[in-house]
C-alpha cells in the first residue's frame, strides 16, 4: 500500500470528524468528532514516519495522544459543569460569549 | 481694574497722560533745537527685540526733526481733542472706555512715528489700525457703525499687506529693516526691486491715508464719535501714510517709477475726494472727502520727491490744526442740533453759535488757502512744487492741484454757508410756531467752554501757524536733516502767476458757493442733481466697485472653500469613521457565541490558507 492510500484515509477521517463537529449539537458527539480529527492526524504522522523510516512522526503521534487525553479531561469537565448548571449538553444553548 | 469707580476721573487721567506726553515732547524739541542741524538725528537703542542668529531686530526710537514734528502735532492736537471729548462725551456711559481707546490711539501713533525701523513702525501702524477699529465702532450697538469699523479695519489690512511685503523684500535684499540701515544700503537695490518695494510701501500708505484705491473706508469712518473723526483725520491715522513715504525717502529715491505712481495717486485722490466732498450733505462725510483731498495734496507733494517732502509735512501740520478745528466745530454744531448731521437742516446758525461760527470761519479760510491763514502757506507751496518738473508732469500735477484748490474753496464754502448762513431750516423749540411745520424742531445753543476752548486754540493755529512756520523757511530748515537740502528749482510758470491763479480760482469757488448756498434758499431735501452729483454722493461708486471686484468674489471663494471643507475634508474623516462603524457592525455578527460557527470559521480559514499556499507554490 502506498502513502497515498494512508493520506486519503486520513483526509476522509478528518473530514468526517470535522463535519461531526460542525453538524452535531451534542457536545459529546462534537468531542468524538474532535477525537476523530486528531486520530486522522496521527494516522498521517505514523504513515509518514513509516515511509521515511524515522521515529519523529511516531513521537509526534504520542504527543498528540497525550494532549488529546488532557484535552478530553478538561473538555469533559467543562461539559459536565455546563450540564450541571443548564441541564443541557447542546453546544448551541450557551452562547454567552458572543460579541 | 478700577471699574466704575474711575468713571469720575478716568477721562481727566487720560487727558493728563496726553498732555504729559506733549510736555515731554516739547522738552525734547527744545533740546534738539539747541543742537546743530547735523546732530539732530538721534537713534536711541531700547532693547534687542527679535534676536535670531545672524538676523536681529532691535527696538529703538529715532528722534529727529521729522518724528518730533509729528510728536508735537499728535500730542498737542491730541490733547486738545481729549479736552474737547470731556465735554462732547460727557453723557456717554462708556466714556471711560472711550478715553482708554483715545489714549491707545495716541500711544500707537507715537510708536509709529518714533520707531527707528520699519518693524517697530509696523507695531504702531497696527496699533492705530486697532484703535481706529475700536473707535469707529465705538457705538457698535448700531449695526452699520460696526460694519463701518470692520470696513476700515479690513481695508487697512489690505494696505498693511503692502507694508509687510515691503519689509520682507527689504529683509531679503538688504538684511535689515532699520531706517538707518535701509537709508545707507538702499542705493544698492536694483531699480526693479526698489520699484517693487516702493510700490508695496505705497500700498501701505494708501491704506492708512485713504488714498485711491483704498479710500472707501474714510467716509464710513464717520460713524465714530466726532472727536475720533478729528483725531483720525487731523493728527493720527491718515497722516501715517504721508509719514511713511517721507520716511522711506531712500527707497523712493531709488525708484522713480514708484515716486511717479505716488504723485499720480495723490493728484487723483485730491480730485476724487474733492468731488465727493462737493456732493455730500452729511457735514462729517463732506469733511471726510475733504481730508481725502488734502491728504492727496500731501501724497502728491511727497511723490514729487525731496523737493516736496518738507511741504508735504508742512501742509500736514497746518492741516492737522484746521481740520481738527473743522471737525470739532462740526461736532459742536451737531451737539447743538441734537446730533443731526444733514447740513440741509442747518442754516442761520451764526447768530446762536458765535464762537463756533468764528472758529469755523478761521479754519474754513485756512483750508481754502486765503492769505494770511495757515493753509495758504502750506498748500501754495505744494501747488508751486507741483509745477516743477519737465514734460507733461508739471502741467498735469500742477493743473490738478489748481483745480483741487478751486473745488476745495467751493465745497468748504458750501459747507460753511449751508451751516451758518442763509435762513434757518429748523424751528426753535422755544418759539414753536406750530406743530404742522415740517422743519425739525431744535434748540441750538453754543457748546460749553470745555468744548469751545480747544476749538479756539486750534483756530488760532489755523490763523497763525502757517505764517509762523514759514517764517525764514522755518519748517523746511527744521526738517532739512531728514528731508535733505534742496535748492529751489524753478516752476514752469512764474511763482506770482501761480499764486495769483490760485487765489482767483479760490475766489471763484467761494463766489459760486455763495451764489448757490448763501444767497439762494437751500432745499431741505437734496435735489436729484446731475449724474455726476449722484455718482459723487455714492462715493463715485467706490463701494460698488469694491463689492463687485473684491467682496463678492471673496465671498464666493470662502463659500466654495467652506463647502469643500465640509464635503471633502470633513466627508473623508466622517466617512472613515462611518466605514469603521459599519465594518464593526458586520464583524460583530461573527462573534455570536456559537462554538460550531467558530469552528466553521476556523476551518474555512484553514482551507483558504491551504488553498493559497497551494496556489502560491504552483
Amino acid at each position: 500500500m502506498s502513502l497515498v492510500h494512508y493520506l486519503v484515509l486520513s483526509g476522509v477521517l478528518f473530514s468526517i470528524g470535522a463535519i461531526t463537529v460542525l453538524v452535531r449539537r451534542n457536545a459529546i458527539l462534537a468531542f468524538m468528532g474532535v477525537e476523530l480529527m486528531l486520530n486522522s492526524c496521527n494516522l498521517a504522522l505514523v504513515a509518514f514516519s513509516r515511509i521515511h523510516g524515522t521515529l519523529t512522526g511516531q513521537v509526534m503521534a504520542f504527543y498528540v495522544m497525550v494532549v488529546a487525553a488532557a484535552e478530553v479531561v478538561v473538555g469533559l469537565a467543562i461539559i459536565v459543569s455546563i450540564y450541571r448548571a443548564r441541564r443541557t449538553v447542546s453546544v448551541d444553548e450557551p452562547s454567552l460569549l458572543k460579541g | 481694574m478700577l471699574g466704575r469707580r474711575s468713571d469720575a476721573w478716568g477721562h481727566l487721567l487720560a487727558t493728563l497722560a496726553s498732555a504729559a506726553a506733549f510736555v515731554v515732547g516739547l522738552l525734547v524739541v527744545l533740546e534738539v533745537v539747541g543742537q546743530s542741524p547735523e546732530a539732530r538725528v538721534n537713534d536711541v537703542h531700547l532693547f534687542s527685540w527679535i534676536p535670531a542668529g545672524e538676523l536681529s531686530i532691535d527696538a529703538g526710537l529715532r528722534v529727529d526733526p521729522l518724528s518730533l514734528t509729528f510728536v508735537m502735532l499728535i500730542t498737542f492736537v491730541g490733547t486738545l481733542i481729549h479736552v474737547y471729548s470731556i465735554g462732547y462725551m460727557s453723557h456717554d456711559v462708556a466714556r471711560r472706555r472711550f478715553f482708554a481707546y483715545l489714549n491707545l490711539f495716541v500711544a500707537a501713533m507715537l510708536v509709529l512715528v518714533l520707531a527707528d525701523s520699519y518693524a517697530l513702525l509696523f507695531v504702531g501702524w497696527e496699533g492705530v489700525g486697532l484703535a481706529s477699529y475700536l473707535l469707529i465702532g465705538f457705538w457698535n450697538q448700531r449695526t452699520e457703525y460696526a460694519v463701518a469699523a470692520k470696513k476700515a479695519f479690513v481695508m487697512n489690512r489690505v494696505g498693511d499687506m503692502g507694508l509687510l511685503v515691503a519689509m520682507g523684500l527689504l529683509f531679503a535684499n538688504l538684511g535689515t529693516v532699520s531706517f538707518s540701515g535701509v537709508d545707507a544700503a538702499a542705493g544698492s537695490l536694483s531699480t526693479p526691486m526698489a520699484t517693487a518695494i516702493g510700490l508695496a510701501l505705497l500700498l501701505g500708505a494708501c491704506g492708512k491715508s485713504a488714498q485711491f484705491p483704498l479710500q472707501a473706508w474714510l467716509g464710513d469712518a464717520m460713524a465714530g464719535p466726532t472727536p475720533v473723526s478729528a483725531l483720525i483725520h487731523a493728527a493720527t491715522m491718515v497722516t501715517a501714510g504721508v509719514y511713511l513715504i517721507v520716511r522711506a525717502d531712500a527707497v523712493f529715491s531709488a525708484a522713480p517709477t514708484a515716486q511717479l505712481v505716488a504723485a499720480c495717486i495723490g493728484a487723483f485722490t485730491l480730485l476724487l475726494g474733492a468731488a465727493i466732498a462737493c456732493a455730500k450733505d452729511d457735514i462729517k462725510k463732506s469733511l471726510a472727502g475733504s481730508t481725502m483731498s488734502q491728504i492727496g495734496y500731501m501724497v502728491l507733494a511727497a511723490g514729487l520727491g525731496p523737493i516736496g517732502y518738507a511741504y508735504a509735512i508742512f501742509h500736514l501740520v497746518t492741516h492737522g490744526f484746521f481740520k481738527a478745528g473743522l471737525f470739532l466745530g462740526a461736532g459742536s454744531v451737531m451737539h447743538a442740533n441734537g446730533d443731526a448731521t444733514d447740513m440741509r437742516t442747518y442754516g442761520g446758525l451764526r447768530k446762536v453759535m458765535v464762537v463756533t461760527w468764528v472758529t469755523f470761519a478761521a479754519c474754513w479760510l485756512a483750508i481754502i488757502g486765503v492769505p494770511p491763514f495757515a493753509g495758504f502757506y502750506s498748500k501754495d507751496k505744494i501747488i508751486e512744487t507741483a509745477f516743477v518738473g519737465e514734460g507733461w508732469q508739471p502741467w498735469v500735477f500742477g493743473g490738478a492741484a489748481l483745480v483741487g484748490a478751486a473745488v476745495t474753496a467751493f465745497y468748504m464754502s458750501r459747507m460753511f454757508f449751508m451751516t451758518f448762513h442763509g435762513k434757518a431750516r429748523w424751528v426753535d423749540d422755544a418759539a414753536s410756531l406750530g406743530a404742522d411745520d415740517p422743519r425739525p424742531h431744535r434748540h441750538p445753543h453754543e457748546s460749553p467752554l470745555v468744548m469751545t476752548l480747544p476749538v479756539v486754540v486750534l483756530a488760532l493755529g489755523a490763523v497763525a501757524l502757517g505764517f509762523l512756520l514759514s517764517l525764514g523757511d522755518g519748517i523746511t530748515g527744521w526738517l532739512e536733516p531728514v528731508t535733505g537740502h534742496v535748492d529751489h528749482p524753478e516752476p514752469v510758470l512764474p511763482i506770482p502767476v501761480i499764486i495769483a491763479t490760485t487765489l482767483v480760482l479760490v475766489a471763484v469757488g467761494v463766489a459760486l458757493a455763495w451764489r448757490q448756498y448763501g444767497m439762494n434758499a437751500v432745499p431741505t431735501t437734496a435735489p436729484a442733481g446731475s449724474v455726476l452729483t449722484r455718482a459723487a454722493r455714492r462715493d463715485l461708486f467706490a463701494d460698488d466697485v469694491n463689492e463687485a471686484l473684491v467682496m463678492r468674489p471673496g465671498q464666493h471663494l470662502t463659500r466654495t472653500l467652506t463647502y469643500a471643507d465640509t464635503a471633502v475634508v470633513d466627508g473623508a474623516v466622517t466617512g472613515a469613521a462611518a466605514g469603521t462603524v459599519a465594518s464593526g457592525r458586520v464583524l460583530r455578527r461573527l462573534q455570536n457565541g456559537y462554538v460550531r460557527s467558530y469552528a466553521a470559521t476556523i476551518l474555512a480559514g484553514v482551507v483558504v490558507a491551504g488553498a493559497v499556499l497551494h496556489l502560491v507554490r504552483l
